[in-house]
């Protein structure tokens, strides 16, 4: 898993014009997006705006919705329920659709790198939430994606669960230097972790704006609070 | 429509009622091997009353001989190798019914489960089917077939089709949606879906729809070796009951009994080497 080179500018991933509706009810209306290598997008909105939609349209597992998306070669989705197969064991699922000499060895290495590296032969069943989304993490991971989509992955984690992955999150992303949208409610998560926020309402992107807060990030910041509120009075709610 | 079959759930995820661990308070204090034990003893004062009343004469043997007289007609006629011969006879159209059934059913039901035209085309039919009792098809089917081999092994496959049919369809169609989407994510083409998705997803209930196949089967060859039969258990027991050989035919039933019994038993064998990812669930 080398990390990739920085340096070319073109982007991971190319989205333009999206637009997707259910029915009568037009949930995307036009989604202009591009992702640079190695940048952590946020994409945030409140519940029912269409990030997920949008996420799934980005994925490729949306064949109604119309627009123009161009994917990098490698890209991963980690999702917010960890969507292991049950009947497959942890090394199994992790190397679900790999073909090599040396899948085992490469998902070994992912699980490794998610802090489970003795779990390669329990059933998914066996594994607590937060060792669930760490293989599903690792799934995505030995995939070397370019770009890793990530919906809502440590939703439904305990807050302390939570905190710990979005460490592993930041340090995994530090070393293979991997592009990623983070569809999230969390303003906090956001600002903990991307280097650009998007706010999606109305079906539109109505706000784009970077992160000027320098690594390590911690919420007790005043920076941190003042964007904070900000995203939060975007976003709706009162500070 | 499956929700009949359901209720047979696997023993594999049925607790265990004599387990202490999930006993009520009060069962809790008696012992384990203590209720196995108690559990076996009305089944044996049963048959011992059953084998007391017909040597003391209570019973006419004529209507119901004693259970130690049909163990030896048994042993005598498995001695004999006339028992083995009509076994064979009966297995090997269970086994031939099943296949065709069987094979027929998984392919429509998989057809009907995966393909939404399948499904428009071919579940009609088959549900209107499903509401004829197929052994009552019996007449309709001599005039059809006639009254030799074919008629057997046709309403094995009748019987043993619709158990398999609704349950490969129901399994298939149960499958979360969510996991075949995250196999997308992973790259996998249709086939590779079919094989690493589909198949184990609906492997548990495609072994349900087995097991109440087989079922169906004996059923339906105890009715079918009834008619102009040669040779089989059901045709045994038939020849039996004009000689008025009461022995032999309680003989038949206990062979049927023990049939089902020991195909049950096979398949919770299969059932716990294939499924055993569901320990895992258990366990938590």
């Amino acid at each position: 898993m080398a990390t990739r080179t920085k340096g070319d500018l073109r982007p991971v991933l190319t989205a333009g014009g999206v637009r997707r509706s259910f029915g009568a009810a037009l949930v995307l209306d036009g989604v202009d997006l591009n992702i640079a290598p190695g940048e952590v997008v946020a994409l945030l909105g409140g519940s029912g705006s269409g990030k997920s939609t949008l996420l799934r349209i980005l994925a490729g597992l949306d064949p109604d919705a119309t627009g123009a998306v161009r994917r990098p070669p490698h890209q991963a989705v980690v999702f917010q329920e960890h969507r292991l197969l049950p009947w497959k064991r942890v090394i199994d699922n992790v190397s679900l659709g790999l073909s090599g000499p040396d899948v085992r060895a490469r998902a070994r290495a992912a699980l490794a790198e998610v802090g489970l590296p003795d779990r390669d032969t329990a059933w998914p069943a066996e594994l607590s939430g937060g060792q669930a989304q760490r293989v599903a993490v690792a799934r995505a991971l030995v995939r070397e994606p370019e770009l890793l989509l990530l919906d809502e992955p440590f939703g439904a984690l305990d807050a302390l669960t939570r905190l710990r992955m979005q460490q592993l999150f930041s340090r995994l992303r530090e070393l293979h230097g991997f592009a990623a949208l983070l569809v999230t409610h969390d303003v906090d998560e956001a600002l903990l972790l991307a280097d650009r926020t998007l706010v999606l309402e109305g079906g539109r992107l109505v706000e784009d704006a970077p992160v000027p807060l320098a690594h390590p990030r911690t919420p007790d910041d005043p920076a941190f609070g003042t964007l904070r509120r900000h995203l939060l009075g975007r976003l709706g709610v009162v500070a | 429509m499956t929700a009949a079959p359901r209720t047979a759930a696997p023993a594999a995820v049925r607790a265990t009622p004599a387990d202490p661990a999930t006993a009520a308070p009060g069962l809790a204090a008696r012992p384990r091997h203590g209720r196995r034990t108690l559990r076996i003893v009305s089944p044996i004062v049963l048959v011992a009353a059953w084998e007391a009343a017909a040597r003391t004469g209570l019973l006419p043997p004529e209507k119901l001989p004693a259970p130690s007289e049909v163990l030896s007609t048994g042993w005598r006629l498995a001695a004999e190798g006339t028992l083995a011969v009509h076994l064979l006879d009966s297995l090997q159209r269970a086994a031939i019914g099943l296949a065709l059934g069987g094979g027929l059913a998984l392919l429509l039901g998989a057809v009907a489960g995966l393909l939404r035209l399948g499904d428009d085309l071919v579940d009609p039919p088959v549900q209107m089917a499903r509401m004829l009792p197929h052994l009552g098809l019996v007449p309709l089917l001599i005039i059809w077939v006639g009254i030799g081999e074919e008629l057997k092994i046709t309403l094995v496959a009748l019987g043993a089709f619709f158990p398999i049919y609704f349950n490969t369809y129901a399994g298939i169609r149960d499958i979360d949606e969510r996991l075949v989407e995250a196999a997308r994510t992973c790259g996998l083409g249709q086939l590779a879906r079919l094989r690493h998705v589909v198949l184990p997803g609906a492997l548990p209930s495609l072994l349900l729809g087995l097991r109440l196949a087989i079922g169906a089967a004996w059923l339906s060859l105890v009715v079918g070796e009834q008619v102009n039969a040669q040779t089989g258990i059901g045709f045994l027991m038939m020849e039996a009951r004009e000689f008025a050989q009461t022995d032999v035919v309680l003989l038949g039933l206990l062979v049927y009994a023990l049939l089902g019994l020991l195909s049950d038993l096979l398949l919770r064998l299969a059932e716990r080497r294939t499924l055993s990812w569901r320990r895992g669930l258990k366990a938590t």
